[in-house]
């Protein structure tokens, strides 16, 4: 069972070092990526670009396993619904992530650089993602 | 549209692309999981036995990234420009969101898109077009 965490680590090194190259990592190139109507630097198209081949390959190669090549269960999102739930939550994190230029990935690398912004960032993302959870979990009201 | 060829980096944004999806290949191949930062995040707030320690090992590894850059180079810039009050705006919403979602720019967006989930393409337009708009609304309607 090791070899799952040790390759849970170098995942997330190799990710975040894949935001630190590609520029992700820095909220203002974000911003200029995502300001179509000032002076737009294309770049992050490319960083998309760059992950989707590779990701096609990986995820054509695991359709229709069952397990990893380590033999861990595959864990692929089973839901097919286009429900208010995606969308509402997709259209509001475009809005946080337009207003600060941070997605939860960067956040977390900038935070591992120490930024003092990033980390007040990722403090109010993961009181977020706790309220979410509280949400969730409230008993629904009977009206 | 200006394209500012100055800041405009396609090799280093290409490279780094094909990084994170070599980290997003290893994660369904080996652990067979999608590299999703706000649903591997998320799930550490409503810790399930058993399903803590891969988290908590894949965040450390991203958070430990500019550690291990730092043996070899310097940290290329990470500019801020929001204040205070506007992070923990936009912190929050990303937090919220993102869970309600079910995914952010990696889950949908990159691993999303690579196993061509509909889900996903219509879940990445909806935060695109969205941050297009904030961005314009901020800076050019609103702001400066």
């Amino acid at each position: 069972m090791n070899k799952y965490f040790v390759s849970a680590f170098v995942t997330g090194l190799i990710f975040g070092i894949g935001l630190l190259v590609s520029g992700m990592a820095n909220p203002d190139k974000v911003l200029s990526f995502l300001d179509l109507a000032g002076a737009w630097d294309p770049s992050l198209a490319f960083v998309m670009g760059g992950a989707i081949v590779v990701g096609v390959i990986a995820f054509t190669f695991v359709r229709g396993r069952t397990h990893s090549l380590l033999g861990a269960p595959l864990k692929l999102p089973t839901k097919k619904d286009l429900d208010s739930r995606l969308i509402m939550g997709s259209l509001g994190f475009g809005i946080g992530w337009g207003l600060a230029g941070f997605c939860p990935g960067p956040a977390l690398v900038a935070f591992g650089a120490g930024e003092m912004k990033a980390i007040v960032f990722v403090v109010a993302m993961l009181a977020g993602m706790g309220i979410f959870e509280l949400l969730e979990r409230r008993p629904k009201a009977t009206a | 549209m200006t394209i500012d060829w100055a800041a405009f980096t396609p090799w280093a944004a290409l490279g780094g692309g094909v990084l994170i999806g070599i980290a997003a290949a290893m994660f369904i191949l080996i652990n067979g999981r999608i590299a999703g930062i706000s649903g591997i995040l998320g799930g550490l707030l409503t810790p399930q036995k058993g399903d803590i320690l891969w988290r908590a090992l894949f965040i450390g590894g991203m958070v430990l990234a500019p550690s291990a850059w730092l043996l070899f180079a310097d940290l290329p810039t990470i500019q801020i420009d929001a204040d205070y009050p506007l992070l923990i705006i936009a912190g929050l919403l990303v937090g919220i969101s993102t869970r309600y979602g079910a995914g952010c720019t990696s889950g949908h967006g990159v691993c999303g898109i690579s196993r061509m989930s509909p889900r996903s393409i219509v879940a990445t337009l909806s935060f695109m077009a969205t941050g297009f708009i904030t961005v314009f609304v901020v800076r050019h309607v609103i702001g400066a």
